[in-house]
């Protein structure tokens, strides 16, 4: 006897996400997103080292909103991705894998990524 | 049953265990240069010439290029295969995600030898 096609519903838009979870994609996103800001940074540091001309138009590139802002973002990505990945594989090693433990390390991970995307807005700014 | 021959290795538990090893190397080299530019606010051309050109830091860098590489590909390898697979792309899926992973495969390649060719042309 065939099971008919059960039906699917899938509007993300009216998930309610538990935080580990929202950690969880922004671990992806946030890898993703430090793919393409690669370039970015690999341009600069390809210009800085160059020369001195190329050193002071990246300086005074990076002086500019726009390119600072990009920087930043880029920054932030790295930062988000290096403190939740730093809990991945403390889950790995079965530290904070219980529920409890994953929902207090998710805040964890927000907490400490928030501070540190802050202040180093603040270093570049 | 489908063969899988795009993943960095043969073994699921390797690119696991890959994922692990160049995500501490990449923190750490993260670090290193943070901490850095965080003791250099007055950089001039000469200490970040004298830094990357250093020999250990040439290497550390390379290092870190290619960790980027293997890192990333099995990062951009899960997430294609995650997503792009015929539940949202009908018949076409395997098509487009190879395109995907083409296009990734070739970027990251790029990155490694820019990188390699800013480092050791210093």
């Amino acid at each position: 006897m065939n099971k008919p096609a059960r039906p699917v519903y899938l509007n993300l838009f009216q998930f309610h996400f538990p935080l580990p979870a929202i950690v969880s994609i922004m671990h992806r996103i946030s890898g993703v997103a430090l793919f393409f800001g690669m370039a970015l940074f690999l341009n600069l540091l390809a210009m800085a080292l160059e020369s001195d001309a190329g050193f002071d138009e990246a300086a005074s590139l990076i002086a500019t909103p726009v390119v600072k802002s990009a920087v930043w973002v880029v920054l932030a990505a790295l930062i988000y991705h290096l403190v939740a990945g730093v809990r991945h594989m403390l889950m790995d090693f079965h530290i904070g894998d219980s529920l409890r433990g994953g929902r207090i390390g998710s805040q964890l991970t927000m907490a400490t990524s928030g501070v540190l995307i802050v202040l180093a807005g603040a270093w570049l700014w | 049953m489908v063969t899988n021959i795009t993943s960095l290795s043969r073994s699921g538990l390797w690119d696991w265990v890959i994922q692990r090893i160049t995500a501490v190397v990449l923190a750490l080299y993260t670090l290193c240069v943070g901490g850095f530019l965080l003791a250099n606010p007055d950089l001039t051309r000469a200490d970040l010439v004298g830094y990357f050109g250093h020999g250990v830091m040439q290497m550390f860098s390379t290092l870190a290029l290619l960790s980027i590489a293997a890192h990333g590909w099995i990062g951009l390898w899960t997430v294609g295969t995650d997503y792009i697979r015929p539940h949202y792309f009908g018949g076409r899926a395997t098509s487009f995600r190879f395109i995907y992973q083409s296009a990734c495969i070739i970027t990251l390649f790029v990155y490694v030898l820019w990188g390699l060719q800013i480092l050791w042309g210093v």
